[in-house]
């Protein structure tokens, strides 16, 4: 347990390490996830139009 | 090979490839990742003058290094599209772009939070963090051209210009900084150079570094699924694919 | 139908806008007004003092010089690119570089040399030493001409947008600094009695490479701008 603790107080330079990394992964999180969600919502549009589209031609 | 490069710079089919290669590619970079992670954060010892402060090293410096590799792939990839007309290389180019900024952001506010316990402050005009913050902007202005026209292809094909204008200007930018530098030695307190490095914080170093190479990939395949969707939504490969799920 | 030389085209091309920027004479003197009032801005906001503007007067006549180049460049391509006469020029049988390159000489002459007239007289506005006048010049001579060929590239890429503008500014000023670190410094050396030659010899060497290369990225980007 104490070993988690040394592990996490990083010597005294717990808010920077760990500020770092933290900030390195909610950018790259965000990198990832922004481009999933812009993917879904096209799918759905373009689905959605197809399907229109497909209707419509038919007589 | 010619017949393989076509098939693979088809749109219909990259599109399929990269969907099945995402998995493979993120599972890579999160093994990566957590090795990496491992290794630098709690396997290699502490540095005997910077203590444990030196750890930001395993995300500062492998950003740094992809800020740079970023600008060079979305350069060429943009040249290639500007000379044969081929329209993956246009989209990984633009994809590039953002990926290239996280990462040289990331270099930058976390060579700030390395910089705040050493020198004291949280921002000095070193010559690395300045060349950093130029590239950020360069990464900006291709991004701003790439966003301001009506025309998708004109504008990546404008920024693909610019991204090759910056290429040649990068080792001109980065000389004139280092010699501006060293002329105004007095602002920097202490070098930020690399603590005597040990095997035993090289190899996390590089897997960290690897595992960057891989989110790129990861990251640049998700994006370019989207751009060419957004691009051919009228083409019939797009309606096939959609209509398997893919 | 006559064939014309290239020597000829350069010259046409760089006498109508040199008659165009005569008919247009505020457009040429604001961008200068511009770089006197920025200059003058800084004794009121920072310190009289002779000790302090001369320590920062390489550096402030450096960046007016950049920001009123910036207000000018538009010039060199958004009015042809509006009234199509641009495109009459690109189709054209002469080559678009040497159209470029005149434009560009056209900007320098109409905006760059005119800085260079009116530097001294800042100089002595911010207690500049007379030692380091002749390099001041001999900066804004190398540097300015960097500026606008730089500039063009910059101007060719957003003259299809309509609000290029502030994206302009954007996408070159990060390509100028170059030119303003070793501009800046040359001055400020000259002025603290050191050699300057390597320095000036630098920005010789970025004259020669944008001289070069700029044409060639700026006709292709007014290709795909006029598309």
């Amino acid at each position: 347990m104490n070993n988690l603790a040394e592990f996490f107080h990083m010597g005294g330079y717990a808010l920077y390490v760990w500020g770092a990394y933290g900030l390195a992964t909610v950018v790259l999180s965000y990198d990832l996830i922004a481009p999933s969600w812009r993917l879904r919502g096209l799918k759905r549009r373009l689905a959605l139009r197809h399907t229109h589209a497909d209707s419509v031609s038919q007589p | 090979m010619w017949y393989w490069f076509h098939r693979f710079a088809s749109p219909a089919y990259f599109y399929r490839f990269a969907g099945k290669a995402i998995p493979w590619l993120a599972t890579l970079t999160g093994l990566l990742l957590l090795a990496g992670l491992y290794g630098g954060l709690v396997l290699a010892p502490a540095d005997y003058q910077q203590g444990d402060s030196y750890r930001i090293i395993f995300i500062h410096v492998p950003s740094a290094w992809m800020s740079l590799f970023i600008y060079v792939v979305m350069a060429t990839a943009g040249g290639i599209g500007l000379i044969w007309h081929i329209k993956l290389a246009e989209v990984i180019a633009a994809c590039s772009a953002p990926i290239g900024a996280s990462f040289t952001f990331i270099a930058l506010a976390t060579g700030s939070l390395w910089g705040k316990p050493m020198w004291g402050t949280w921002w000095v005009w070193d010559a690395r963090l300045t060349s950093e913050l130029i590239l950020l902007f360069l990464y900006f202005g291709v991004i701003a051209l790439q966003s301001a026209g009506e025309d998708k292809r004109t504008a990546s094909r404008a920024s693909a210009i610019l991204a090759l204008v910056g290429v040649i200007n990068i080792p001109i930018i980065h000389f004139s900084v280092e010699w501006w530098n060293t002329l105004h030695q007095g602002a920097t307190v202490s070098k930020m150079g690399a603590p005597s490095i040990h095997t035993s914080m090289l190899v996390p170093l590089l897997i960290m570094a690897l595992a960057c190479k891989f989110y790129y990939a990861t990251s640049l395949l998700m994006r370019a699924r989207v751009e060419l969707l957004e691009r051919e939504h009228n083409s019939n490969w797009i309606r096939e694919a959609l209509k398997n799920h893919e | 139908m006559r064939t014309f030389g290239i020597p000829r085209a350069f010259i046409a091309v760089l006498t109508r806008d040199l008659l165009l920027a005569l008919r247009r004479r505020s457009e040429v003197v604001n961008p200068l007004l511009f770089f006197v009032i920025v200059v003058t801005l800084f004794p009121l906001a920072v310190s009289p003092s002779q000790a302090i503007l001369q320590t920062l007067a390489p550096g402030i006549i450096w960046v007016a010089a950049l920001l009123s180049t910036l207000l000018s460049l538009e010039r060199m391509f958004r009015s042809d690119f509006e009234d199509g006469s641009l495109e009459q020029l690109l189709l054209s049988p002469c080559p678009p570089t040497v159209l470029v390159l005149a434009k560009v000489l056209a900007h320098w002459l109409v905006s760059g040399l005119p800085l260079l007239l009116i530097a001294p007289l800042l100089g002595v506005f911010l207690a500049l030493p007379v030692t380091a006048m002749a390099t001041l010049l001999f900066t804004l001579a190398l540097g300015t001409p960097v500026l606008s060929l730089v500039g063009a590239i910059g101007v060719a890429l957003t003259v299809g947008l309509r609000r290029g503008g502030a994206l302009l500014s954007l996408l070159v000023l990060p390509l100028y600094l170059p030119v303003l670190i070793f501009s800046a410094n040359a001055v400020a050396a000259a002025a603290d009695g050191l050699p300057v030659t390597g320095q000036l010899y630098f920005l010789g060497g970025l004259l020669l490479l944008s001289c070069s290369l700029a044409p060639l990225a700026a006709a292709a980007a007014l290709k795909i701008s006029i598309h």
